[in-house]
């Protein structure tokens, strides 16, 4: 019995269809997770499943039942009973889904108030009773405070139980992980799992990321330009996927496997939403096309029990020959290394009173040290606030360090001044982690390309024209694309053109910052794919800074984590995701969702990161460790080697 | 030179209007080559109420310009005597409006009116009786019976102009494109909203043609205190107004648009000063900070007669002088929305690409910050037009305004509080400055909020 039915769901804005004939169901506690990159409609599906869609949207056809009765047909003050009432709903971003200025309190017992009968001291009691069922420690004191009080997990812990409040026997999730670090992640999941079997409730999970679909979910539906094109119970679908699209999405997937190889991608780009489709709609970017695709869009099939496809493909649509791991690719240009980096300290100045005087300091950057051999890629992994970021501007003195020194080819970079770095801001070059920032928007291609050359002086004149053409060649785009405006281009282009800026002044270290962390995984592949081809032909070397796992393992040689301003693990790829010595790694991989669906055992991280302008006594990771005890919160543990190159730094490391 | 009957005199103002003139023509060549420039300003083509807005202000433009086009008559030439010229400065507008500027009566006269609003003791009569008009309804002659009938018959004579004149330039236009009416009613060339232009035009046509055949034989919104026709008055208000409202953004946005993006780029104690620096001029009454800036310059020019070969110089000096006043008070606000702004950018990430290439602070400011702030300052560029306008008014009513000399709004309302108190009251003055000012600002006002929406990047989706 489904408790909600979704048939042939249209939605409209202006000429364009987000979602097409979108007929699902859901029974009732069952995790059914809606799978597809940004752009495919599934957000708009459960915004219509709401009736919250935005004023210019609207739905076009299609009914939606709610444990049997009509929700599009319902008046709004009977559709407000509904909403949290009946279906409850989670966000993306906790930082902007609470109301900054009332207390967590008033925020549930508003919901209470509305779907419940409790008032008062009541209500209170259970406010704190559903903070203390979503995992939140001392619930009675949290719900006094301020949204600004809690860290990002906690925020989204405590939209869950507004959520929770009206207790709703369908949950929508739309990315609910999606803004959170892994670790964090992890424990949403989990507690988004345990509040289904016991509560018995529906959840409607809405992800981009196979990994939590494997945690997740009992069925899957993969969406593509505005269509359902695939539905399948977890198993068959990851034991084998039927569609062709769903097929490249785990081909484009990148993990350890596939080193030194390339990833599958999928050629050109998502259709358009106004864009109307005679035949199937993934037929441009197929490599299976027949004639009958363009012509007549394709039935649903039956592939096996459950397993439902909307291809003419007899059968499961074949694999894609996904490059097969070559194994390490790295080969040491020389011995010195390229980059050397000792003691490295950013400290942030807290200031304070009317006189402005610093009363301690963010110690985001705390003595950390690392070396990068050329033509090899140093991963930097951590989770988000660890100080990864701001490493690697103060490395490029974007921010000048507060001690330790960063030596570039042997030449000390912290004591110059901006005037004597700027001939060696050639050798070194960053690319940036959102590619609709990192452009301006006034610039053409050809100015934006063309401006670190003409800043830092090299090529000339009409020779620096031929070049920039060139370089948007050796990226993967057109030479002509030169007189446009970043706005045309998508993420991925955008980001091929960072690149392409970066690689204008010919540098040996590309620092990538999170690169294709805003990238769905079809592009994701293509930019990964790029780089790597780029680091055969230029020899460049790349401080990769990250804290995508499976990134890391695709193309990482070295691997540094860092945690809270330091590094606690370097080493070998193989030997730091291989053999991980440090209890925080260990539970960084743990958290990863793999999309094996295999658990580990490791413990799961319990709480958030300290803050770093408060770091614990010892070590800093003794709050959060499993094997921590009195030892550990006295000194901070000193590096310890486990052969040449792989070093910890924990006592209890073994 | 002799072979001219008249002398072009260029006085400062003139020359920076058309400076402005100037910039702003080379400003929207520039822009029509930027694609994204270029959409927006579609976006605005396409709107009828700003098209109709921009028509009126058009209006009021081509006014303004005609009395920036100053010249000094030749007088009688002397034989034997190199000519010599008249003292007084006239402009094109002047010239146009002579009639109406010539025909001044002796004081106060009602719109329309044949007779004088006050009693005089005639020399003919033992009584003391309103006096004919020397000039209003003089065609007359003694015949007052007909004075209704010949308002209505020239009302009614100077509608059908303008709508013939207006009928023509409709047909024109389509015969030039060739399109039907309904094309040329809705959206014409280039997506431009031409149906609201010329809706627009009907009305001002019609107004124009009403004032030309009724000001032809009277004073259409009465005289003043010393017999001045007050339609002559607004007319050459307007100048001023616009000029109050552009020179002074002009003196304005170098300065803030420099210490703006100063403030939020550099930061640090170049923030802190600037942010000093405005948060003490915007504290003090901006009134009472004008009136003693203007009060020191009336004394510089006071003492300096011989800077000044004619009047209407000293007056245009006193008109530029308060338009650098209303400037250096007003750009604080701009500044710090262009501070917020830059505080913004300077974190993106293209930013720190530039500076990750070792791009100077200067131009960093130059290529990445500004350009990504014209918006802001075209919005309050247009939106602080009509506020300077008003503010002119005010000022001037204080008594700190404009020279006494020069006709604004301001002075014009300024003797209408006396006129106000007088009884009879005379209402006309206020009403017809009132009108003229509520049109040009309103205008101003709805074509900023179209620009406004246009360059809205929330807006453009």
């Amino acid at each position: 019995m489904s408790i909600l039915s979704v048939k042939d769901l249209a939605i409209q804005i202006g000429a364009a269809r987000p979602v097409d004939g979108v007929s699902l169901d859901i029974a009732a506690g069952e995790c059914y997770a809606l799978l597809g990159e940004s752009g495919c409609g599934k957000s708009m599906t459960a915004l219509g499943i709401m009736r919250l869609l935005p004023a210019a949207a609207q739905v076009a056809g299609g009914t939606v039942e709610f444990e049997g009765g009509d929700l599009l047909a319902l008046p709004e003050s009977g559709m407000r009973d509904i909403r949290g009432g009946g279906i409850g709903m989670i966000f993306q971003e906790p930082a902007t889904s609470l109301n900054p200025v009332l207390t967590v309190g008033r925020q549930i017992s508003e919901a209470l108030d509305l779907h419940t009968t409790l008032r008062g001291a009541a209500a209170r009691a259970r406010a704190a009773e559903l903070l203390d069922q979503v995992g939140i420690p001392d619930p009675l004191r949290r719900l006094d405070e301020y949204p600004f009080q809690l860290s990002g997990g906690l925020r989204q812990r405590v939209m869950i139980a507004i959520a929770l409040a009206g207790e709703p026997r369908l949950l929508i999730a739309d990315e609910p992980t999606t803004a959170l670090d892994v670790t964090i992640q992890a424990q949403v999941l989990d507690l988004l799992d345990d509040l289904r079997r016991k509560r018995g409730m529906a959840l409607f999970l809405i992800t981009h990321d196979l990994g939590v679909v494997a945690r997740m979910a009992d069925r899957v539906g993969v969406m593509y330009a505005g269509q359902l094109v695939e539905e399948a119970p977890r198993e068959a679908f990851f034991d084998q996927p039927a569609h062709p699209y769903s097929v490249r999405l785990f081909a484009a997937l990148p993990d350890a496997e596939r080193r030194g190889g390339r990833l599958a991608t999928i050629p050109g780009s998502v259709p358009a939403a106004d864009v109307r489709h005679p035949g199937c709609r993934f037929v441009e970017r197929c490599s299976e096309v027949m004639a009958e695709c363009r012509s007549a869009p394709p039935p649903w099939r039956d592939v096996e029990s459950g397993q439902r496809v909307r291809c003419f493909l007899p059968g499961a649509a074949p694999a894609v020959a996904a490059g097969v791991g070559a194994g390490d690719t790295a080969i040491a240009f020389g011995s010195t290394p390229l980059l050397e980096v000792k003691d490295l300290q950013v400290h942030f100045p807290i200031r304070r009173g009317i006189l402005q005087r610093a009363v301690g300091a963010v110690r985001a950057v705390d003595g950390m040290s690392l070396r990068l051999m050329p033509g090899r890629t140093l991963a930097l992994v951590g989770e988000s606030g660890c100080g990864k970021t701001t490493a690697g501007k103060a490395m490029l003195q974007l921010l000048r360090p507060t001690a330790g020194s960063v030596q570039l080819d042997g030449v000390e970079l912290t004591t110059r001044s901006p005037g004597q770095l700027r001939p060696l801001r050639a050798k070194m070059q960053m690319v940036f982690q959102d590619p609709f920032a990192s452009l301006n928007p006034r610039l053409r291609i050809g100015e934006i390309i063309a401006e670190g050359m003409q800043a830092l002086g090299t090529g000339a004149g009409a020779n620096r024209a031929a070049e920039v053409g060139t370089l948007l060649e050796q990226v993967g785009l057109r030479a002509d694309m030169v007189t446009r405006y970043p706005h045309e281009f998508s993420g991925g282009q955008r980001q091929r053109i960072a690149i392409a800026r970066a690689l204008a002044v010919n540098p040996q270290l590309l620092i990538c910052d999170e690169p294709t962390s805003a990238l769905d995984v079809s592009v994701q592949a293509q930019i990964l794919n790029l780089l790597s081809d780029l680091q055969r032909d230029l020899k460049l070397a790349y401080l990769f800074i990250t804290h995508n796992i499976a990134v890391v393992d695709y193309l990482a040689h070295d691997v540094a984590v860092m945690y809270l301003g330091r590094v606690v693990e370097r080493g070998m790829a193989e030997e730091v995701l291989g053999r991980p010595r440090h209890p925080y790694t260990k539970a960084l991989l743990a958290a990863v969702p793999r999309v094996d669906g295999m658990r580990s055992e490791v413990p799961k991280l319990a709480g958030d990161m300290p803050s770093p302008a408060n770091p614990p006594s010892g070590c800093h990771f003794h709050p959060r460790c499993p094997l921590a005890d009195e030892s550990c919160r006295r000194a901070y543990p000193a590096e310890m080697l486990f052969g040449a190159t792989h070093a910890v730094r924990c006592i209890k490391a073994v | 030179m002799t072979a001219f009957a008249i002398q072009s005199v260029l006085l400062w103002s003139d020359a920076l209007l058309f400076v402005l003139i100037g910039v702003i023509v080379g400003l929207s060549l520039w822009a029509s080559r930027q694609d994204a420039l270029r959409a927006a300003w579609a976006r605005v083509a396409k709107d009828g109420v700003a098209m109709a807005a921009a028509t009126v202000l058009a209006v009021f433009v081509l006014i303004g310009l005609l009395d920036s086009l100053h010249y000094r008559a030749r007088l009688e030439p002397q034989p034997g005597a190199p000519a010599r010229y008249a003292v007084e400065v006239n402009s094109a507008l002047d010239a146009l409006l002579s009639d109406l500027r010539q025909r001044a009566e002796k004081t106060y006269s009602a719109p329309l009116a044949t007779h004088l609003y006050a009693k005089e003791a005639l020399a003919d009569s033992t009584q003391r009786e309103f006096p004919r008009l020397k000039f209003g309804g003089a065609h007359l002659g003694d015949n007052l019976d007909n004075h209704e009938f010949d308002v209505a018959l020239r009302a009614s004579r100077g509608l059908a102009g303008g709508l013939v004149v207006w009928l023509l330039l409709v047909a024109l236009v389509r015969r030039v494109n060739g399109l039907d009416l309904k094309a040329v009613m809705e959206v014409g060339a280039g997506g431009t909203a031409t149906g609201a232009i010329f809706i627009t035009l009907l009305p001002i046509f019609l107004l124009l043609g009403l004032a030309i055949s009724l000001g032809g034989g009277y004073h259409v919104f009465g005289t003043d205190k010393v017999g001045q026709d007050v339609l002559y008055l607004s007319l050459k208000s307007i100048r001023t107004g616009l000029l109050i409202g552009t020179l002074t953004t002009l003196v304005m946005l170098p300065v803030a648009v420099l210490l703006g993006i100063l403030a939020g780029y550099v930061g640090g104690w170049v923030d802190d000063l600037i942010q000093y620096l405005y948060t003490t001029l915007s504290s003090i009454p901006g009134v009472l900070l004008i009136a003693a800036a203007v009060l020191m310059m009336q004394v510089v020019i006071d003492t300096h007669p011989d800077w000044f070969a004619t009047s209407a110089e000293r007056a245009d000096a006193r008109l530029l002088a308060l338009c650098l006043i209303l400037g250096m008070t007003s750009w604080t606000g701009v500044a710090r929305l262009l501070r917020g702004e830059t505080l913004k950018l300077r974190e993106l990430e293209f930013v720190q690409a530039a500076q990750a290439f070792g791009v100077g602070r200067f131009a960093i400011m130059r290529r990445h910050i500004l350009p990504n702030l014209m918006h802001i300052v075209l919005i309050s560029l247009v939106m602080d037009f009509s506020g300077l306008v008003l503010a002119e008014a005010v000022l001037s009513y204080v008594g700190v305004g404009v020279d006494p000399s020069t006709i604004s709004f301001g002075t014009m309302i300024n003797t209408a509080r006396m006129e106000l108190a007088r009884e009879p009251m005379v209402w006309w003055s206020l009403v017809a400055a009132f009108g003229f000012m509520f049109a040009l600002v309103l205008a101003a006002n709805l074509f900023a909020d179209a620009v406004r929406d246009a360059f809205d990047p929330r807006s453009s989706a």
